[in-house]
């Protein structure tokens, strides 16, 4: 699904890297916003040893202290199993992209900045997907896995109130709208037509989202998620 | 869920299929896996291969590197946000 450099025309990896990047500051907003709370307070204290005085502050809630730290612990996660390819039929691998998955366990927001700064790391250390494609890159498995995924997820949860079902198949279709993405992206740079890359696109990703959506609720399963305790 | 992404990183990721993956399979099928450039500069651990000799150590300490690396990465970018308002 990482996208080399040289598949995208210059129009479609610039625009993208700056849709990337605006939506990385609008999504670091939200996180943060969720991490405050106007409180009374005399004096607090950070763990940093910051301390903060008068009669209204802003704190940094126990929901945003243990986001940071939950944030890494499944980025670490995720980072880790992207790297687990697994065969599909046909001398085809895929690994997990993880989108639904980080946005289950995080919000959407704090989602797709994990995914975005996992996909950075896999691009400047590993040389896997382009540079120039990291925007495409971020948009397909940030965008449309995390934050389209998440919503999915959502409209599927309160339908069938089962998380762990609901991420199972949110995972699934989230991997296929990531393929269609990509698709899209590659047709408006001219490499190839979307008459003959989404049949051959979504038929692979067909199978490689039925792995996602296994590990993405198998993980949930494991962890013991519970919806009501995220919001 | 630390300790299953160290494992995940370090060990089983050896075992990872080599396979293309769906998006380089269907390049090679439609015949434009050849568009694809180089990577632009030399990175430090190209394909997920520490530069050592022993290719299971490699791919291990890429494994186990990498997810160090971006545990830590995202734990103090997203601190910084989290200290001052």
């Amino acid at each position: 699904m990482h996208i080399p450099d040289g598949f995208l025309g210059p129009g479609a990896s610039g625009s993208l890297i700056v849709a990337a990047a605006a939506l990385a500051g609008v999504a670091v907003g939200k996180v943060r916003q969720g991490m405050f709370a106007r409180q009374k307070a005399a004096a607090l204290k950070t763990p940093e040893g910051a301390e903060f005085g008068g009669p209204t502050v802003t704190k940094l809630t126990k929901h945003g202290q243990s986001l940071v730290f939950r944030m890494a612990v499944v980025g670490a996660f995720i980072f880790a199993a992207q790297m687990m390819n697994f065969s599909i039929s046909g001398g085809t691998s895929g690994h997990m992209l993880g989108g639904v998955l980080a946005a289950v366990l995080l919000g959407p927001w704090a989602g797709f900045l994990v995914i975005a700064v996992i996909l950075v790391v896999q691009s400047l250390v590993f040389a896997d997907g382009g540079l120039f494609a990291l925007g495409a890159n971020i948009i397909n498995m940030g965008l449309v896995g995390a934050v389209a995924g998440y919503y999915v997820y959502r409209f599927l949860f309160k339908k069938i109130k089962k998380e762990a079902w609901a991420a199972f198949f949110a995972a699934w279709i989230s991997v296929i709208l990531a393929a269609l993405a990509c698709c899209l992206e590659l047709a408006v740079s001219g490499t190839i037509s979307l008459s003959v890359s989404v049949p051959a696109m979504v038929g692979w990703h067909f199978l490689i989202g039925l792995g996602e959506g296994l590990i993405t609720a198998l993980v949930l399963v494991g962890l013991n998620f519970k919806e009501k305790t995220n919001e | 869920m630390g300790i299953i992404a160290l494992l995940l990183g370090g060990v089983f990721s050896f075992f990872a299929s080599g396979h293309p993956d769906g998006l380089e399979k269907v390049a090679e099928d439609k015949g434009f896996i050849g568009n694809a450039l180089e990577y632009p500069f030399a990175t430090v651990m190209p394909d997920y291969a520490f530069p050592v000799e022993n290719e299971f150590a490699a791919a291990m300490l890429a494994g186990l590197i990498g997810t160090i690396f971006v545990f830590i990465l995202i734990y103090s970018f997203f601190r910084l946000f989290s200290i001052k308002k």
